[in-house]
């Protein structure tokens, strides 16, 4: 049985100005220990992704399809069902570490109540513990700044004690939502590189969300490329670098900079992402496609196998685009 | 924290300084003196009666005796009008009657109000939630002077349920209505403010970390939402104070209650420059006072702010 | 108090994070308004009130000074709301008409809380502006000044200025307007401290532009969302200080009138079984203060859209 099984998920959200489709038909499946990432501009939906997942969609935000964690359904799932599994087995990781944390209490006080509540441990015990982990984190002196509020941490240290606090219970599967975003450059990389030994170190399985595609060469196995809430290609992250399939996730590779190909222009994609607030037909992407012909505009291809272990969604075929 | 508060009070006494000196001037420019009545009195008598309360001292001469009596003996001296009484004895008769009931009325106050706003706050869009909006917005439009016989018409002289006025050293019959008409609009601003914050809050990054961590959103609200959600009300707690204390003034109309607020305007129509200095620095004292305390409290539930 | 200082921080904070698109979210904001019912009712009583207040003495024939001889003395009996006799709110205690009377005191009432909210607003906007813009020192000791005044009872000031410089309207303007300045002065300074640093200002400082003027062109005018809802809300604030004011006599004296005390002195009569006397001002001051409020609030959601 696979750890996570994601069906149809859909999200979408009443606003004054009509209903927003954040999310359309996204489907993935995660084993234990594996390495998702997802992929898109600001606005494709992907962070509403992992809050459907997790039931912390906003007030007006409806989510449908289905999710399975172990088997068990915990889509709209009520808290009973939903809160034992939050922190415990399902831990997140937010874009924000600035404001992601309570400033009204102390990091020790954040942290330990973790654990008192799904573990049952004693206030004592519980600070210790969140101190061996701001340790595996390596934040310097962790003994002497657990007492501290997280306004006297800096943006790096504050997001190693939000992945601290995540890794508290030992959960199976970890959402790190941008968790990089907020950060100064060198800061991200060190961040990076610590997520993916901590990955490797507690094997647990890992859903990374990004705008970079570059991160999630480093770190995943499986790519999930999303544009206006459409998952425009699902692919192995290797023949995905060296074969994209989609405009879009090619357009995506050739914004990346690269040091080793010096001289080269870098590629912008032309015009930006779609407004959500309009109803959709058609590939959301087509109007910043190259390849885009009348069809586009109407209709979607649904996203087809075209490859072992590779999908997807695009009128054109692979010659088309050649 | 000790030196937070020491900096506060280095600002609040010059701030009451300020004040005595303000209105202690306010009153010397006032056209015609305390003794301006209908009837002229014979200039050697004005003279006398000018030699006895000081006023034929040079001006800075008697602000400073007036502000070292203040801060000496705490003494206001004597009234004007009232040839045996000092403005102490008048204070003193009246500011006990409306600490008292402004106090119970502050109480219920914030309590019904906060207790109001997060419910509104937590049942968002439900009918409890409309109900409380529509009774906080409907009884901010009803001012003291409006509900006050509003509910002595009700209670009063329909349902003779309570006394219409009176204090007799407070018992709670005589109480009801002036907390009431002194508690109800500030509460509905309160209410209005807790739940706005409160909505506020509860959208905001560090709340859907706490749910994220699998709490029971009982526990979300109580440990993690409200001290946020109250530091806004915090801060309005000290303007409500003083218009509270101003509300007195009808209060002590309507209900004969005998606090500070009857002394003020009786001072006013008479003339009585002295009552109602000693009147506006002592309420601009506890004004002074009860910001001091709203600050610290504030600095004690964010961390952010040091000293 | 009427003006939620959340709601308040919250449009601060969109103005100041959005460049102001000009047009696009005035338009945008016109369009949310006229969709929220509450804020359109409140807009059609307020304009039915003004109208009332200006021109409504041309549907009766009694004026606000005429004392109607008939009733007089019997009150109770004879001056009750009545179609015949043209007293169509009933009459006061001494016999004259109340609709007339509210209608002046209506009137009043307006004009006070229009002319005080626009010098609180004129005043604190300047101020405000002046003190985020300079900065540095001149910016403490200019709200160091604020704080200390906000820490005066003024109430209880404006009775001692009504007291010893006698009862006028114009004192009355100064001394409410100057009561609720500061307030304004504290937001405008918050939304000048974040729009100083934008590029349009910095670009205007580089090719020399007076301090004076980048206050003017710049900044007053991406202050104008925030201080026109404020000032909206200020109106009903404004008619409340003055009511209560006339409640106690130091208001507008006789023969002018205002709602507060028309209020009042209706509340003092009610026991003599004349509740007309209270239930007519009383409903058009309940009616102006909640269609101000809703067309405040409206307006302020229109501005910022969200889930309230």
């Amino acid at each position: 049985m696979a750890l996570l099984e994601v069906r149809d998920l859909g999200v979408s959200f009443a606003t004054p100005d009509g209903t927003v489709n954040a999310v359309n038909g996204v489907n993935f499946t995660l084993e234990k220990g594996e390495t998702l990432g997802i992929v898109g501009e600001s606005g494709s939906g992907k962070s509403q992704l992992s809050f459907a997942i997790m039931g912390l969609l906003a007030k007006n935000g409806t989510a449908t399809g289905s999710v399975k964690f172990s088997g068990k359904e915990i889509l709209n799932a009520p808290p009973h069902v939903i809160n034992p599994i939050r922190a415990n087995q399902i831990a997140m990781v937010f874009q924000d570490p600035m404001t992601s944390l309570n400033p009204y209490m102390r990091v020790a006080d954040q942290m330990a109540e973790v654990l008192t509540h799904h573990k049952g441990m004693g206030k004592a015990e519980a600070v210790a513990e969140s101190i061996r982990m701001l340790d595996a984190v390596k934040i310097p002196d962790a003994k002497g700044r657990v007492g501290l509020y997280p306004h006297e941490f800096s943006g790096g240290m504050r997001q190693r004690v939000m992945i601290a606090m995540s890794l508290l219970c030992r959960p199976e599967l970890l959402i790190a939502d941008e968790p990089t975003t907020a950060l100064d450059v060198t800061v991200q990389a060190q961040i990076m590189a610590l997520l993916s030994e901590l990955q490797r170190d507690f094997g647990m399985a890992t859903i990374l969300i990004t705008h970079d595609l570059g991160v999630v060469a480093g770190f995943c196995e499986d790519v999930l490329v999303l544009y206006g809430g459409q998952v425009m290609e699902q692919s192995p992250v290797d023949p995905l670098f060296t074969t994209p399939a989609h405009p879009y996730s090619r357009g995506l590779l050739r914004a990346i900079p690269r040091v080793d190909q010096e001289g080269e222009e870098l590629d912008s994609i032309p015009g930006s992402p779609p407004n959500m607030t309009q109803a959709q037909t058609g590939c959301p992407f087509a109007p910043r496609c190259d390849f885009a012909r009348e069809d586009c505009l109407d209709h979607l291809a649904p996203l087809a196998q075209f490859a072992p272990d590779r999908w997807r969604a695009c009128n054109r075929t692979l010659e088309e685009l050649a | 924290m000790l030196s937070y508060v020491i900096k506060r009070l280095a600002v609040a006494v010059p701030t009451l300084l300020l004040l005595i000196i303000i209105s202690f001037l306010l009153m010397h420019a006032a056209p015609g003196g305390p003794f301006t009545q209908e009837r002229a009195l014979p200039p050697q008598v004005l003279a006398n009666l000018e030699a006895k309360y000081g006023l034929d001292q040079p001006l800075w001469r008697q602000l400073f005796s007036y502000v070292w009596g203040i801060i000496a003996h705490f003494d206001f001296g004597p009234s004007f009008i009232y040839k045996d009484r000092t403005v102490n004895e008048i204070i003193a008769q009246g500011f006990p009657v409306t600490l008292t009931y402004g106090f119970i009325s502050f109480l219920v106050a914030v309590a019904v109000g906060v207790s109001l706003g997060i419910a509104a706050a937590i049942r968002h869009n439900t009918f409890l939630d409309y109900l409380a909006v529509g009774v906080s917005i409907g009884a901010q439009v009803l001012p003291n002077f409006v509900m006050a016989p509003i509910l002595l018409l009700t209670f009063t002289y329909w349902l003779r349920w309570l006394p219409g006025g009176g204090w007799e050293g407070g018992q709670w019959e005589y109480m009801v209505m002036p907390v009431i008409a002194l508690s109800t609009s500030f509460m509905a601003s309160i209410a209005r403010i807790t739940r706005a914050s409160m909505l506020e809050v509860l959208t905001s990054n560090h709340i859907r970390t706490a749910r994220a961590k699998g709490l029971p959103e009982r526990k979300v609200i109580l440990r993690h939402a409200l001290k946020p959600a109250l530091l806004p009300v915090l801060s309005y707690l000290g303007p409500a104070f003083v218009t509270m204390i101003t509300g007195s003034v009808v209060v002590d109309f309507y209900f004969s209650t005998g606090g500070i607020g009857r002394s003020f305007v009786d001072s006013a129509l008479n003339r009585d420059y002295a009552v109602m200095l000693g009147v506006t620095i002592l309420v601009g004292a506890l004004t002074i006072l009860f910001n001091l305390v709203v600050d610290i409290l504030y600095a004690w539930i964010d961390p952010k702010i040091r000293y | 108090m009427v003006i939620d200082s959340i709601g308040m921080k919250s449009l601060g904070d969109r103005f100041a994070a959005e460049e102001v698109k000009g047009r696009s979210l005035w338009a945008d904001a016109r369009r949310r308004f006229f969709r929220n019912k509450a804020a359109v009712a409140g807009l059609i009583t307020l304009i039915t009130i003004t109208l009332l207040a200006l021109f409504g003495d041309a549907l009766t024939t009694w004026t606000n000074e005429e004392l109607d001889f008939n009733v007089m003395g019997q009150i109770a009996q004879l001056g009750g709301p009545s179609l015949e006799n043209g007293h169509y709110f009933g009459t006061d205690d001494l016999g004259r008409d109340l609709f007339s009377r509210t209608l002046q005191g209506t009137r009043i009432s307006l004009m006070v809380g229009i002319l005080g909210a626009a010098v609180a607003v004129i005043v604190g906007t300047l101020y405000g502006a002046v003190s985020g813009y300079i900065g540095g020192r001149t910016d403490q000791i200019m709200m160091r000044i604020v704080d200390i005044l906000l820490a005066i009872p003024f109430m209880f000031v404006i009775i001692l200025l009504l007291v010893m410089f006698g009862r006028s309207i114009v004192m009355l303007f100064i001394g409410i307007g100057l009561l609720s300045w500061l307030n304004m002065a504290r937001i405008v300074r918050g939304q000048t401290l974040s729009l100083k640093h934008r590029e349009y200002v910095e670009a205007a400082q580089a090719t020399g532009v007076s301090t004076f003027t980048i206050i003017l062109r710049h900044i007053v005018p991406n202050l104008l969302g925030i201080v026109a809802v404020y000032a909206t809300l200020l109106v009903p604030e404004m008619i409340l200080t003055e009511s209560f004011i006339s409640f106690l006599g130091l208001g507008v004296q006789e023969p002018l009138t205002s709602l507060g005390a028309l209020i009042s002195e209706g509340a003092k009569t009610i026991y003599y079984g004349t509740l007309w006397q209270l239930c007519f001002p009383l409903l058009f001051f309940v009616l102006t203060l909640f269609a101000f409020f809703f067309v405040g609030d409206g307006l302020r959601d229109a501005l910022d859209p969200k889930d309230r």
